[in-house]
């Protein structure tokens, strides 16, 4: 037996029909504790389509696909390499064409127009409303949190708290908690951004300078714990957050200057452009710091901290740094959100949200500024198109089942991401070849 | 000052009153943790990772645990040998269900990242993946609310310390925890097993030169660590009821307990253990209950601001 799972082959069979029994699981019936076994027996025995030629059981169509993978990867174990080096000779030309500067310009002027005209081209409303509420605003979440992630190489499982933090003093700046806003005065929703980051910061600061020094796995554990602990105040702390229910009487912001006067609020489409003009300017803020001083002693922290330090780079100064940004732009996206919907309750931080903007940062390529809004675009709208439109069988938790199942092929397959920051692919490249310091794992008795 | 020395000397007098009976209380909820943290504990050894999916080997080993005690209890409450029989398959199945969960885990998620020598970030995103995957997995198949499992002893006083009662889930819980640490404490220090565990936490590259097979100690230390978090799972459940997300806190105090205990030091996560749950549920004379959690977040917190090596220091590969 022993000497049959030896075979190559057979390990990879095996690997393809075990991939497919999962997914087949993962896309099946739900079973529940009365019967347990409803979801696995349905999952397998349930009469499918084949293709649509003919009916038979699930099981047999995702046997099939598994051998047609396994044929797959075999094919390419022996021809892959002359498929990538063709591909690779053949890209070579059209990526040399982009990577001049007007090109580059070029394309950023086309996405901004079409970016500016989308509410134009889209006027379905759930799409409308998506495009602010699920889109926008996590595109900008993921942009903060590929601060932490991509740039400075640290894990944040608590992202929601400080986007928490954010809601909340929007919902305390502008009067609709049970506590006095500050002063007595209710604040516009505009004054809430200063204040929502720099508390949000503060929070950042005080989790990540005792954390930051230590191991960086202890600061993944010390924010999730963090994410939980935000949410049992919120909950318990009646008088000051609203308890459970929380609040719905935030108002929309509105502009009073001189003559002008704007309310937002009537339809998606003004918080859209409100949101797009936030993303420009982040994503504008987060490519200059990319490639300033900060940026570069992030990079040198993450390959290879000992050297950085030797250097005189202070690595806790620059980790806790990039925590607070990641954080303060947290805190900001909760001021958006919280305007715009009007409402906020405890239940809905939790650490599904965290995780998911987890996945939005780990599929787009962490430290790709290109990557990340790609990626936050693209899962965003496939998770909105399975909400709005959902295949036969399909619930909606069955989402937070793809998004931890994409993590880790992630990071088995690609781990630099859909579109890798070039940067970052040749650091996990030399992290491989057993070269820098990134390497703190066991790697085992494998070559 | 005054009132403030009023709430003190209030609540104190509370804590003397209900000392013993939160005490064994906490102690039992200690033992839980103590050996969810011995699995962190043990794969931080090898791996120097937190092996974030540990939560999800608890949960499935409250599932298993459910799910023999629904088959094998009937309507009446069974007492006597055929409940001690009970428990110990109980604890059994969620030992084995436990540990498949955890070679499993180590073998899609941990492998092939190994294999390629990936970077650090790479191992807790993948686990992270793993741990969410599996916890929303359960709540599709077995649904998301939680469910109360079919009691397989009569829950009533086995004796009384200081005048506090000690009940039977408690002396259970005690009982298990004992034999499994001391199980567990001997096979680390003497078989052959503990002794390549220990020699790849010291130096996993001497230790290959020596002719140990890392990756077969790898797997049988996430089994050895697996066991002990599905067991636990079955524990917890029994008095707490079983949910796709029961992991999810337990083994955040675990970890804090392993933290606490000082981390990669078996000992020290067991008595980490002991003194997060006695510590935690004292505290709920002075806090209110529902921020018992934040209390040992707090501890997370202070241990690793001011002590992060823990109370007995991290200590990897020694044999105690």
């Amino acid at each position: 037996m022993k000497r049959v799972f030896a075979n190559a082959h057979v390990k990879r069979l095996f690997s393809a029909i075990a991939a497919m029994a999962v997914l087949e699981l993962m896309t099946g019936p739900p079973g529940s504790a009365l019967s347990p076994t409803a979801g696995f027996t349905g999952s397998f025995g349930e009469a499918s389509s084949f293709f649509g030629l003919f009916r038979t059981q699930r099981w047999v169509v995702f046997l099939f696909i598994a051998l047609v993978m396994f044929a797959i990867w075999t094919t390419w174990l022996t021809w892959g390499e002359q498929v990538r080096t063709a591909t690779s000779k053949a890209m070579s030309v059209p990526r040399a064409a982009t990577h001049t500067r007007p090109v580059r310009w070029g394309m950023v002027l086309v996405l901004l127009v079409v970016a500016l005209l989308l509410p134009r081209l889209i006027t379905d409303p759930f799409w409308q409303a998506a495009m602010v509420e699920q889109i926008a605003v996590y595109v900008l979440l993921a942009l903060g949190l590929n601060v932490v992630v991509g740039f400075a190489g640290l894990l944040d499982l608590g992202f929601v708290a400080f986007y928490a933090i954010g809601a909340y003093t929007t919902a305390w700046v502008t009067g609709a908690l049970p506590t006095a806003a500050p002063f007595g005065i209710h604040f516009n929703n505009f004054y809430a951004i200063p204040i929502a980051i720099a508390l949000a910061m503060g929070a950042g600061i005080i989790l990540g300078a005792p954390t930051l020094r230590l191991r960086g796995d202890y600061l993944a554990i010390v924010t999730l714990g963090f994410g939980e602990i935000i949410t049992i105040f919120a909950n318990n702390l009646y008088g000051i957050t609203g308890g459970s229910q929380g609040t719905n009487t935030i108002p929309h912001f509105s502009l009073h200057v001189g003559p002008i006067k704007y309310l937002w609020g009537l339809t998606p489409v003004p918080y859209y452009y409100l949101t797009i003009v936030f993303v420009i300017l982040f994503l504008i803020g987060f490519k200059l710091l990319e490639h300033s001083r900060v940026g570069r002693a992030w990079t040198a922290i993450r390959e290879d901290e000992v050297a950085a330090e030797s250097v005189g780079i202070n690595p806790l100064k620059y980790k806790v740094m990039a925590f607070a940004i990641g954080a303060s732009t947290a805190g900001f996206a909760g001021v958006v959100t919280a305007s715009q919907s009007n409402t906020i309750f405890p239940s809905s931080f939790t650490l599904q949200f965290s995780i998911n903007i987890l996945v939005l940062v780990i599929f787009g390529g962490m430290g790709s500024i290109t990557g990340v809004v790609l990626g936050a675009i693209v899962i965003q709208t496939g998770s909105m198109f399975l909400l709005h439109s959902p295949p036969a069988g399909y619930q909606p938790q069955d989402l937070y089942i793809y998004l931890g199942a994409l993590l880790v092929v992630m990071m088995i397959f690609r781990p630099a991401g859909l579109v890798p920051s070039r940067r970052r692919h040749r650091e996990i490249g030399l992290a491989e070849k057993g070269e820098g310091h990134m390497n703190e794992v066991l790697t085992g008795d494998t070559p | 000052m005054g009132a403030f020395g009023h709430y003190l000397t209030g609540h104190f007098a509370t804590l003397r009153l209900e000392f013993w009976a939160l005490f064994v209380g906490g102690l039992a909820n200690g033992v839980l943790y103590g050996m969810v943290a011995v699995g962190y504990t043990l794969v931080y050894g090898v791996l120097r990772l937190i092996n974030f999916a540990h939560s999800e080997i608890f949960m499935s080993g409250g599932f298993a645990g459910y799910f023999v005690m629904k088959s094998m209890v009937g309507n009446a409450v069974p007492s006597g040998i055929a409940s001690v029989g009970l428990i110990v398959l109980g604890i059994i199945v969620g030992g084995v269900v436990g540990a498949v969960m955890a070679t499993l885990v180590e073998r899609v998620a941990y492998r092939p990242l190994r294999r390629r020598r990936a970077p650090a970030l790479a191992y807790l995103i993948s686990a992270i993946g793993a741990s969410y995957f599996l916890y929303n997995m359960a709540g599709k198949e077995f649904g998301r609310v939680p469910i109360s499992m079919p009691q397989p002893y009569i829950n009533h006083p086995i004796f009384h310390i200081f005048g506090a009662p000690v009940q039977m889930y408690y002396v259970i819980i005690l009982l298990a925890g004992a034999v499994m640490f001391l199980t567990l404490d001997r096979i680390v220090a003497k078989t052959k097993l503990g002794r390549s565990i220990r020699a790849v936490a010291q130096d996993a590259e001497t230790a290959s030169l020596m002719g140990v097979n890392i990756d077969r100690t790898i797997v049988l230390t996430f089994i050895v660590g697996g066991a002990l978090g599905g067991a636990a799972g079955f524990l917890f459940g029994m008095g707490t009821g079983v949910s796709n997300t029961m992991g999810f806190v337990p083994a955040l105090k675990a970890f804090t307990a392993a933290v606490l205990g000082g981390i990669g030091n078996l000992r020290g996560a067991m008595i980490g253990g002991f003194l997060l749950g006695v510590v935690e549920s004292l505290s709920v004379v002075f806090v209110q209950a529902a921020y018992m959690d934040v209390v040992a977040f707090g501890i997370l917190v202070a241990v690793l601001l001011f002590r992060p090596t823990g109370i007995l220091g991290e200590r990897l590969g020694r044999s105690a």
